[in-house]
C-alpha cells in the first residue's frame, strides 16, 4: 500500500535556504520601519536621562572624594562604557521577550512564516539578528552621546558598541529560548525583578564587583553582563594591557554564552513550532 | 479517431495509515486519503475529531507519527521547505500581522517564497483587487471586519500561486453574509482550478465547496465520498422535522414506528427519513399526532453525520 508517485506536471522547485533567512530578517526591519518613530526617541532620552542623573549628578559626589576609587579618572568617564553595555543588555533582554511572546501567541507571526519555505531556524534567525541589528543602534546613539558628554576617556570608547552587541546576544538569545515556552510574561516579570534589575545595579556597572561579598562575586562571574561591562571599561579607559589574559577570558565567555544562546534558541523555535 | 485511454492522474496529496500522536493522545488514527489534482476535497467533523492535526501535517508544519503521506509526490518529513514553497495556508486562527499594513502583509510573505519586492507588489495589488479589499490597501489589519481579515488570508495563501490551497474551518465565526462572499471566491478559484483541500464543520459549507469528502469522528475517517453519494448511501432522499410540544416527545412510545425509512429521536426534534416528506407528514397526522411544527427539508450531510456518529456536528 505504498502512496503513488510524483505527479510530474507540478514543478517544485527547491527554495533557497538562505533567502528564507535573509527574508525572515526583512520581516524584523519592516517592522520596525513601520514604527520606528517611538522607540527611537527612547534610545536616546535613555543614555542622557542615565548619564546625567549617574554620571552628572552622582558623579560630583563620587568626584568630590578624589578620583582614587576609579582609577583616576571621573566618574562620568568611569561610568559610561559600562552603563552602555548595561543598557544595551537590558535592551536586548527586553527585545528577546516581548517580540518572542508575539510572534508565537499575540500576532502569531512566527506560524505564518512557517507556513512558507521559512525553517523555524530562519525565523529564530529572522528574530535574533534583528535584536543585534536593534542593539547595535542602541548602543551607536548611546556612544555619540557619551561622547557629546565628554564622557568618554579614550577613543576606546568605540568598542563599547559591540562589546555590547555581543553581551545583547547573550541575553536576548537565551531569553528568546525561554520565552518560546512562555504564554505570557508572569514568570518573565520574576526574571526582570529578580535577575535583569539586580544585574544591572550589581554587576560592576555603578561600582566594581570587588565592593561585592565575597559570597556573591562568583555570581557575577558566572553571568555574561560583568564580562562586558569589564570588558568595555578597560577598552574604553585604555586599561586592557593591564590584564590582558582578563581581556581574553571575558570575550571567550561572551562569544560561548552567546553561541550557546542561539543554540538554544534554534532548537526551542524548532521544538514549538513543529509540533 | 482514435481514442486514447484518458490519463491516470497521480494524486497531489497521497495519504496511508496517516497517524498523528501528541504523547499518548491520537489525534489521527491510521487514515488514508488521495486528493487529486483540481478536486476541492474536504475533511468533515466536530470539534476535536482529527482535522486540524490532519490539516498541519499536510501543510508539513507538524510530524507525521506513522503511516506514509506524499504531498506532489514529496516527503514531508524530508522536503517540507519545498513542498510549503507550493502550498497556500489559511490556518483557523488569524496569523495575520497586525503591526503592518494589509499591502505589507502582502508583501512580506512573498518575499517568503524567494519572490523579487516588485513581484510581490504587483501580485499584492492583484489579490487585493480579487478579495476586494483594494481600498483597504494601506490601513491596518486591526480595524477590518473577521470576513474581510480572513480574505485578506486568503489572498496571502495565494500570493506564491499555490498548488493546493489548505484552508482550515475557513468560514467559522463569520456572519452569513461574509461567509457566501467568501464562498464566491473559493468557487472562482476552484474554476481556476486551483487544487482545494478544506475543513469544516459545516454540512451546508462542504455541500457548497467540495467535490469529495470524508468524514472524520474520534480521529478516524468514517465515511468518504461526494456529497451527494453520501447523502444517498447513509440518509434518504428527504427528512421531515416533528416538533412536539414540551414533555410530549417523551411520551411519543412506539406511535411513530413504521413511518417513514428510520427515525431519529434527538433532543428537541425527532427526524423521519424517507422519500417522500409530505407523505410522513400526512401519515403522523392520520394516526391523530398533532406537532408543533413540521418542516420537509432535503437530507443533508448534518443528517449523514448524525446517521454515522449518532451525534450532530455542531453542539
Amino acid at each position: 500500500m505504498a502512496a503513488s508517485a510524483a505527479p510530474v506536471d507540478i514543478a517544485v522547485p527547491r527554495p533557497r535556504a538562505a533567502a528564507g533567512y535573509v527574508a525572515a530578517y526583512e520581516h524584523q526591519i519592516l517592522l520596525y520601519l513601520r514604527n520606528w518613530r517611538g522607540s527611537l526617541f527612547s534610545n536616546f532620552a535613555q543614555p542622557v536621562l542615565f548619564l546625567l542623573a549617574m554620571g552628572v549628578g552622582l558623579g560630583a559626589y563620587v568626584d568630590k572624594g578624589g578620583a582614587n576609587a576609579t582609577g583616576g579618572v571621573s566618574y562620568l568617564q568611569f561610568l559610561a562604557p559600562a552603563l552602555l553595555v548595561s543598557s544595551v543588555m537590558q535592551g536586548s533582554a527586553g527585545e528577546g521577550t516581548f517580540p518572542v511572546l508575539a510572534g508565537f501567541h499575540w500576532v502569531r507571526r512566527y506560524y505564518a512564516q512557517y507556513a512558507t519555505p521559512l525553517t523555524p531556524e530562519a525565523i529564530a534567525f529572522g528574530q535574533l539578528a534583528w535584536n543585534a541589528t536593534h542593539a547595535l543602534m542602541v548602543g551607536s546613539i548611546f556612544c555619540v552621546i557619551v561622547v557629546l558628554f565628554g564622557a568618554a576617556a579614550t577613543p576606546g570608547i568605540i568598542w563599547s558598541v559591540p562589546i555590547g552587541v555581543i553581551t545583547g546576544i547573550a541575553f536576548s538569545a537565551p531569553i528568546a529560548a525561554f520565552m518560546s515556552t512562555q504564554r505570557d510574561t508572569m514568570a518573565w516579570n520574576n526574571i526582570w525583578r529578580f535577575g535583569i534589575t539586580p544585574l544591572f545595579l550589581f554587576s560592576g556597572t555603578f561600582f566594581p564587583i570587588d565592593r561585592l561579598p565575597e559570597l556573591i562575586r562568583p555570581v557575577a562571574w558566572l553571568l555574561p553582563i560583568w564580562h562586558g561591562v569589564d570588558l568595555a571599561r578597560s577598552a574604553a579607559l585604555g586599561t586592557i594591557g593591564d590584564a590582558p589574559l582578563l581581556a581574553v577570558a571575558h570575550v571567550v565567555i561572551l562569544l560561548a554564552v552567546a553561541a550557546a544562546g542561539t543554540w538554544a534558541m534554534f532548537v526551542m523555535f524548532r521544538r514549538q513550532l513543529a509540533k | 479517431m482514435t481514442s486514447n485511454p484518458a490519463p491516470v492522474q497521480a494524486p497531489l496529496i497521497a495519504a496511508r495509515g496517516l497517524t498523528k500522536k501528541f504523547g499518548s493522545f491520537t489525534a489521527v488514527d491510521a487514515i488514508d486519503f488521495d486528493v487529486a489534482p483540481g478536486e476541492s476535497f474536504g475533511f468533515l467533523g466536530p470539534n476535536g475529531a482529527g482535522k486540524t492535526s490532519t490539516m498541519r501535517m499536510i501543510g508539513c508544519v507538524s510530524p507525521i507519527t506513522a503511516g506514509e503521506l506524499r504531498i506532489l509526490g514529496l516527503d514531508p518529513g524530508h522536503d517540507g521547505p519545498r513542498i510549503r514553497g507550493r502550498l497556500g495556508v489559511v490556518p483557523q486562527q488569524d496569523s495575520l500581522d497586525t503591526d503592518l499594513s494589509v499591502f505589507d502583509n502582502l508583501v512580506i510573505y512573498g518575499r517568503y517564497f524567494g519572490l523579487s519586492r516588485a513581484e510581490c507588489a504587483r501580485r499584492a495589488t492583484e489579490l487585493l483587487e480579487f478579495a476586494q479589499l483594494s481600498d483597504r490597501a494601506k490601513d491596518m489589519v486591526e480595524p477590518l471586519s473577521g470576513g474581510m481579515k480572513r480574505r485578506l488570508t486568503i489572498a496571502r495563501a495565494l500570493v506564491n500561486e499555490p498548488s493546493i490551497l489548505l484552508l482550515d474551518e475557513p468560514t467559522t465565526g463569520l456572519d452569513p453574509q461574509a461567509r457566501h462572499l467568501l464562498w464566491d471566491r473559493l468557487y472562482r478559484l476552484k474554476q481556476r482550478g486551483v487544487t482545494l483541500v478544506l475543513t469544516t464543520h459545516y454540512m451546508d459549507e462542504a455541500e457548497q465547496l467540495c467535490d469529495r469528502l470524508v468524514v472524520m469522528d474520534k480521529a478516524k475517517i468514517v465515511a468518504e465520498g461526494s456529497p451527494r453519494e453520501l447523502i444517498e448511501r447513509y440518509s434518504s432522499r428527504e427528512v421531515t422535522e416533528l416538533r412536539f410540544p414540551v414533555g410530549v416527545q417523551e411520551e411519543l412510545g412506539d406511535k411513530l414506528d413504521g413511518i417513514g425509512d428510520r427515525l431519529d429521536h434527538l433532543p428537541d426534534r425527532v427526524l423521519v427519513y424517507s422519500e417522500d416528506g409530505e407523505a410522513v407528514s400526512v401519515a403522523v397526522h392520520e394516526r391523530g399526532l398533532r406537532p408543533e411544527t413540521v418542516l420537509v427539508r432535503r437530507s443533508s450531510l448534518e443528517d449523514v453525520f448524525l446517521r454515522l456518529t449518532g451525534r450532530t456536528l455542531v453542539d
